[in-house]
């Protein structure tokens, strides 16, 4: 999946685009004003503005440093363990602003997901990774109920099939991709709304990925899904919107078909025909 | 060094690029090859010599102090009279009994073993001291046991005193002049007699670790030192291993990095270096003057040496805790966890064998701590074996001081041997530590 290989001019876009009736019902699941983050004096994400739409995978793409996993990572607050960060601006989830300071981060990150870049499996037990997520939120009440959240989220993530029998064994013998659809599995055991995912596909190889891209699609119907990837055919394939920064400022966003057959802004055409980034 | 290396295939192309260099040796090579053997034998010299001196200490503690496990003794015929026991005659009753003469008893039987020497009384002393001054005790609790004794004869196994004992093992030379030796010809005569007839034989020292301190040398044990140290080591753990763990969890886990926390940072490495009769100085002053504790007790020892403990222990800790990978932490965040469940669940057992490591390390050196202890009275002599946290003690460093500063020669070899008790307990924890790091290492 390296860059250096990207077809210049055309890439496919495979997803299919949705129809017009769908652009009209569209929900506004997240959706951000003005954001700013500044890592101490450094202006790392200037005056984003943009919509995440229900149950749809939005991918986010630019070159590195440009601000893509900062503006992610301030969808859960995942910022607020960094003492040097700061954001400003508005976020909302269903129209609640996640930064409130009354509301409880813990249930915010119940909510809002998370997958990272690197497979970080718990040095535990298959099941207690899965089972994980659901005991500290109470979700399920007795161990026939966790047992079935367990094979639920397996199956969703598709890895049920591999693991059913060693469910009791480490996950971190698990090979890459088997460990990173496990985290998947975690992050889907606690029934959150949106999962955020940071280049789940970089420390994996081409088949795995494929894997990983299929359960996204899969993942669309009951999730709403914010991707960041440096892969731009991965965008292409599995995103329905496309946004793309460039040091810190959201240069264009819209339908995936569009930024990558029509983009408006010459930094756009530039990304995505591998002239930089 | 550029013309070593032949130029990849395809490169550049300029005319002298297509001359295929051979492969030749270069003559700097034989140099470095020089250079790097010297280094590795420099190397391996280190070794050998931190291992020779290793071994010469503990060759020269072993070789003197092994001596100090078994003991000679003497077997004598004890008349044990009626008369001597139980002067005013009736019923026998216990108070009699502990208040008898059993010294009396050893005394006659040896007057009775050699007969020439009971006239003079400097002979009689001398002959006296053959067998340890403290042998009325072993008598004392026979008969306590089993007054049925009175009015009979028995052979009884007595302790042989220091100086004899030292004589048996071969310490004391018999050819040096009378004048030079602590040990008489006469008393070798009368030794000589006694082992002649087969009633001088050795013994494992079994006193040795079930008694407390005494001023005979062959009455002196490490027991009550060793329970000391177990007194003193487990109020330290029980003192520093919680303060430690929470320090080193917040300074690791929740402290904001600012310039307060830099600064306690700081402080705390200093506090590592600081030399360690301050600790006890500050003990004296805090614990004794100021809070009132006893004197020579483990409660005050163990709170001393915790403070010396405590910034090993947040030291490791917050290594141990800095191992773990921060993506455990990130995955648990994003599950919802809160920065303590992150903690308790995930980073705290993750890290616990690393930080049982140090904590055994830090237990290790307070074990063999002696210079804060001094400064708050722990160097008593002490005979009981203490029974709780207040009761005086000492510990086994200092026992080690305590008997190398004795004069009798025979306070020689009970020094080795306690040395060989301390070193014991010491390799016993770090292995256990290194096991335990061997054990729950994980790589990630």
């Amino acid at each position: 999946m390296s860059e250096s290989s990207i077809p210049t001019g055309d890439v496919s876009v495979a997803s299919k685009p949705p129809s017009a009736d769908q652009l009209a019902n569209r929900y506004t699941k997240v959706q951000s004003r003005d954001v700013n983050v500044y890592y101490g004096d450094k202006h790392a994400l200037k005056h984003v503005d943009l919509d995440v739409y229900e149950n749809e995978v939005t991918a986010l793409i630019g070159p590195s440093g440009c601000g893509k996993s900062t503006f992610l990572r301030c969808l859960n607050r995942m910022n607020d363990v960094i003492d040097i960060c700061r954001v400003t601006g508005r976020i909302s989830l269903d129209e609640h602003d996640i930064y409130d300071p009354s509301l409880d981060v813990v249930q915010l990150r119940a909510r809002i997901g998370m997958v990272f870049q690197k497979p970080n499996p718990f040095p535990k037990s298959i099941y207690d990774n899965i089972a994980y997520g659901p005991r500290i939120h109470g979700i399920a009440h007795g161990k026939a109920e966790l047992d079935e959240i367990v094979q639920k989220s397996l199956e969703r993530a598709g890895l049920w099939q591999e693991v059913s029998d060693r469910l009791d064994q480490p996950g971190t013998g698990l090979s890459g991709g088997q460990q990173q659809r496990l985290c998947i599995a975690r992050a889907i055991a606690v029934n959150p709304e949106v999962i955020l995912m940071d280049e789940p596909c970089s420390a994996l190889d081409p088949i795995a990925t494929a894997r990983i891209e299929e359960l996204i699609d899969e993942l669309r119907e009951n999730f709403t899904i914010v991707i960041v990837t440096h892969s731009m055919q991965q965008a292409a394939r599995v995103s329905q919107r496309t946004a793309f920064f460039h040091l810190g400022d959201l240069v264009e966003v819209g339908e995936t078909e569009t930024i990558f057959t029509n983009p408006e802004d010459s930094r756009t055409q530039g990304y995505i025909t591998g002239r930089f980034g | 060094m550029t013309d070593t290396i032949s130029s990849p295939p395809g490169a550049g192309g300029g005319p002298t690029d297509t001359v295929r260099r051979p492969l030749v040796v270069s003559p700097h090579l034989a140099k470095r090859y020089a250079r790097e053997r010297r280094f590795r034998l420099l190397g391996l010299g280190s070794v050998a010599t931190a291992g020779l001196i290793l071994l010469i200490l503990l060759g020269s503690i072993v070789s003197k102090g092994y001596s100090a496990f078994w003991q000679y003794n003497v077997d004598l015929t004890i008349e044990f009279s009626a008369e001597e026991l139980n002067p005013d005659g009736g019923p026998v009753e216990m108070e009699t009994l502990q208040r008898a003469n059993y010294l009396a008893l050893v005394r006659d039987s040896l007057k009775r073993e050699f007969p020439d020497a009971a006239g003079d009384r400097r002979e009689r002393r001398k002959l006296y001291g053959l067998v340890s001054p403290n042998a009325d005790i072993a008598l004392r609790s026979m008969v306590l046991d089993d007054p049925s004794l009175i009015g009979t004869t028995q052979t009884v196994t007595i302790k042989l005193s220091d100086d004899m004992d030292t004589f048996s093992k071969g310490y004391i030379d018999r050819d040096l002049p009378e004048s030079d030796r602590r040990v008489t010809d006469r008393e070798i005569v009368w030794y000589d007699q006694l082992d002649s007839q087969g009633r001088i034989h050795a013994a494992f020292n079994v006193d040795f670790f079930t008694q407390g301190d005494s001023r005979e040398p062959e009455e002196a044990g490490i027991y009550g030192a060793l329970i000391g140290s177990i007194l003193t080591l487990t109020v330290t753990l029980l003192v520093s291993f919680p303060i430690g763990v929470m320090a080193a969890v917040y300074l690791e886990e929740f402290a904001p990095k600012n310039r307060f926390t830099d600064l306690i940072e700081v402080n705390i490495n200093n506090l590592a270096a600081v030399p360690s009769i301050v600790f006890g100085l500050l003990g004296l002053a805090v614990f004794l003057n100021f809070f009132g504790l006893p004197r020579s007790a483990p409660l005050a020892g163990g709170l001393v040496l915790a403070l010396m403990t405590l910034p090993t222990i947040i030291i490791a800790s917050r290594s141990a805790l800095k191992a773990v990978p921060p993506s455990i932490r990130e995955a648990a965040l994003g599950l919802g966890a809160s920065r303590l469940q992150v903690v308790t669940h995930h980073v705290l057992p993750l890290a616990m064998p690393g930080i049982l490591t140090g904590t055994i390390i830090g237990m290790a050196q307070a074990l063999g701590e002696t210079a804060p202890l001094l400064m708050i009275g722990m160097v008593a002599f002490i005979v009981d074996i203490p029974q709780s946290f207040t009761d005086p003690a000492t510990v086994l460093p200092v026992q080690v001081y305590i008997w190398a500063d004795s004069p009798e020669r025979a306070f020689v070899e009970k020094t080795s041997a306690a040395i060989m008790v301390l070193l014991g307990f010491l390799v016993l924890m770090n292995a256990f530590a290194v096991l335990l790091r061997k054990r729950f290492e994980r790589r990630w």
